[in-house]
């Protein structure tokens, strides 16, 4: 059966040409739209023909588009990644919108996340908490054989969960306090459980989340929104892991 | 350890710790005043805050409890300001993904005002028993020995002949319990007590003790308007 058509949707989306500029909301209206189509595709309909008018298009961030890079960011009527559970806004379809319907599209809005032009925010904050610790240190000399070091499956299962974290920045879109918790959560967890990430665990946990309070990041209040709106799952039992390993780290200081 | 007070996660193990120490005291504070309502004569209560007025351990902790209470109120107001720095400019569409009356969501709103009512419960007994004084605790009561306040007489006085004061008191416990049912597992969440098992019973706790603490202090007021 054909996908349905939308015949005309409204398209309400942030234009801000530069990090200095001030920005606004400007509303597009976008016509004929396959329900089948995914939501980018209408965003890159949308900038063919805004660029038809002569207009400048709409930048946004994307990359794979399946759901793997975490580089699409759209807060979408109110939902990182859009009204659609477990995808990220790459993987949303327009099947989840109606006929007709005003969608209010927002960037990531954070102190940490500076918008770099209209949709795009710049992320780097993560790859400088990555950079404080989010990593094994490697050894010279030959490549060890993984199964040398027997492993619970349960463990390996749940740094796998953990390591699931594609660093989208949807946990920290939406906390109410911008907080990027489960984001540290899920890089601190994936080495915590497995052998060779215990060796510098102190380590890597003070470093981690004394990078995140320095880049502005707000506190994690245990609200919950991030897991629901992480588009791979990631739990928020790992913040309690995060919270177990950096206090014992600081604790033995 | 300065560095310690002042990361985010060092922070909210204060917060964490004071709060479970206040729900601690919630449940010491709740067991005498049921009190109150097995013994309309008022001779138990008296008793028993007799009992709390002169025990050398709750003199002790009065001083430590006060520090808790204060720890707690700053700490909150510490971090919900540096919390709300970090997002300097919100969504038009607003978050949706959470009820707006989550009481995750709004831990300082409902702390806020537990603060006033704990500043009105405060002024109506506390300092009339430690410091003013009033007419009616040394009112003469059934087994009440000389110099012994008549607390009873006090906190009766107020709940049967000021229904408004009732309203306040039950609005108070709802209050207490909704920042508890958030409050209780957070606590355990912030200091690493938690993980996918406990998760859920961490949770059907936190209701429990918020439904014990928010409805038990809701009873007492309830009581004295249906009963008298």
């Amino acid at each position: 059966m054909a996908d349905k058509i939308l015949k005309k949707i409204y398209v309400k989306v942030w234009r801000q040409n530069n990090p200095s500029d001030k920005g606004r909301f400007e509303t597009y209206e976008v016509e004929n739209i396959s329900q089948g189509s995914s939501f980018l595709e209408m965003i890159d309909i949308l900038n063919d023909q805004l660029i038809r008018e002569g207009k400048d298009p709409i930048a946004f961030d994307h990359d794979c588009r399946e759901g793997i890079c975490g580089m699409c960011s759209m807060y979408i009527n109110g939902h990182a990644h859009g009204p659609d559970s477990e995808i990220t806004t790459c993987q949303l379809h327009m099947r989840k919108f109606e006929d007709g319907e005003t969608i209010t599209v927002e960037p990531w809005r954070a102190g940490a996340f500076p918008v770099i032009k209209d949709l795009i925010v710049d992320r780097v904050a993560f790859d400088k908490i990555q950079q404080a610790g989010g990593y094994v240190s490697v050894n010279t000399g030959g490549v060890p054989d993984g199964n040398t070091i027997p492993i619970a499956q349960v463990d390996a299962e749940e740094a796998m969960d953990a390591a699931a974290c594609i660093g989208c920045g949807a946990c920290v879109a939406t906390c109410k306090n911008s907080s990027a918790m489960l984001f540290v959560a899920a890089k601190v967890s994936q080495f915590a459980k497995l052998p060779q990430g215990k060796v510098e665990a102190k380590r890597r946990a003070k470093a981690m989340v004394a990078k995140m309070d320095e880049l502005g990041f707000g506190g994690c209040t245990n609200t919950g929104a991030c897991e629901l709106a992480c588009p791979k799952n990631i739990s928020i039992s790992h913040i309690a892991r995060l919270n177990r390993e950096y206090l014992k780290a600081k604790f033995s200081d | 350890m300065s560095s310690f007070m002042k990361a985010s996660i060092g922070r909210k193990f204060f917060m964490s710790l004071t709060g479970l120490f206040l729900i601690v005291f919630l449940f010491v504070h709740l067991t005498l005043n049921l009190f109150l309502t097995f013994d309309d004569s008022g001779v138990l209560f008296n008793e028993a805050a007799h009992f709390m007025a002169t025990n050398p351990i709750i003199k002790i902790m009065e001083p430590v409890l006060a520090l808790g209470f204060v720890i707690h109120i700053i700490w909150s107001g510490w971090i919900t300001l540096e919390n709300m720095k970090a997002r300097p400019k919100g969504y038009q569409a607003g978050d949706n993904l959470l009820k707006w009356y989550a009481p995750a969501k709004n831990m300082f709103i409902l702390g806020g005002m537990v603060l006033i009512f704990l500043i009105i419960h405060l002024f109506n007994f506390y300092v009339k028993m430690r410091f003013t004084g009033d007419p009616l605790l040394n009112q003469p009561g059934p087994g009440l020995e000389d110099g012994v306040h008549n607390s009873y007489a006090l906190v009766a006085n107020l709940f049967i002949h000021y229904p408004v004061y009732d309203i306040i008191y039950i609005i108070g416990g709802i209050l207490v319990g909704l920042h508890i049912s958030h409050g209780f597992w957070s606590a355990f969440q912030t200091i690493g007590l938690n993980n996918s098992n406990w998760m859920k019973r961490l949770k059907f706790l936190a209701h429990l003790v918020a439904f014990i603490i928010g409805a038990g202090f809701a009873y007492i007021p309830l009581y004295f308007l249906i009963k008298f």
